[in-house]
């Protein structure tokens, strides 16, 4: 999914922090505001919205920190996060609509109903999840710039 | 239907966004799981939630959401209001429960964003 160093037209990278839930969010307002700038399709600007956030509320909720490496292309966007934290032990488990393992603090935060994961799977084109258990996780989205949703 | 009106039928006091109430909109999404609402992202879409901290803010901003309504007389925080200023999202508060708020504006023809 990851495209050469020559299609890039432009590539950010941002540092989230787990726990931080003030500041979550941010990052998926800053990619948002950069793609509306360029006058990218708001559809696609909402798409892109959600998955990073909900990526992010991830990282926050689950991990010690981690690294949203965003890149546009001329074809498309990919979204990588890739966190410090426990990993998922059951991928498929994780995958399920309403399968969470979020504590009462996460839900009061309005996160950690076992929605999150399908939400990203949902609005992207493409979509790996890769985790290692004491490690961390990471998350590959990519989103078509000639894609409807 | 204009956010002036949504406010006066489930008698809402208007926390942010007074000037901006002449807004339309057709659709709602109704929960404290910001999920679900992200779940089926509707531009426009009026929020109803009990969620106040700033997060029910920061998904509206990332949905495009113009106005929540925050229920069970709940209040956003600090945070929430002073984002919603900056983006210009309309906040209002009713003493109203979910249920009733969202019966009351099925009846008048708002849609659910599903």
């Amino acid at each position: 999914m990851r495209p050469s160093v020559a299609e890039e037209l432009l590539r950010r990278t941002f540092e989230v922090r787990g726990q931080d839930f003030d500041k979550a969010g941010e990052t998926s307002a800053e990619v948002t505001a950069i793609l509306k700038d360029l006058g990218i399709d708001p559809d696609i600007i909402l798409r892109v919205g959600v998955v990073t956030f909900e990526a992010e509320m991830n990282v926050v909720m689950y991990a010690h920190e981690a690294t949203v490496t965003f890149i546009l292309t001329d074809e498309e966007i990919l979204i990588d996060v890739t966190d410090r934290g426990p990993g998922i032990p059951d991928i498929g488990l994780a995958m399920q609509t309403g399968y969470s393992t979020a504590s009462d603090e996460m839900r009061e935060m309005g996160f950690g109903y076992g929605l999150g994961l399908p939400n990203i799977k949902k609005n992207s084109d493409a979509f790996i999840l890769e985790s290692e258990v004491g490690k961390g996780t990471t998350v590959h989205s990519s989103i078509r710039l000639d894609s409807s949703g | 239907m204009r956010l002036a009106a949504i406010r006066d039928l489930l008698k809402c006091d208007v926390l942010v966004g007074g000037d901006d109430l002449d807004a339309e909109l057709d659709t709602a999404a109704a929960s404290d799981a910001m999920s679900a609402v992200l779940a089926s992202p509707r531009p426009r879409a009026l929020m109803i939630t009990g969620l106040a901290n700033i997060q029910s803010v920061r998904t509206a901003q990332v949905a495009f959401i113009s106005a929540i309504v925050y229920v069970r007389d709940t209040r956003p925080n600090e945070a929430a209001i002073a984002l919603a200023r900056e983006k210009k999202i309309v906040l209002l508060a009713t003493k109203l429960g979910m249920f009733e708020c969202c019966g009351i504006l099925y009846g008048q023809g708002i849609k659910g964003a599903t």
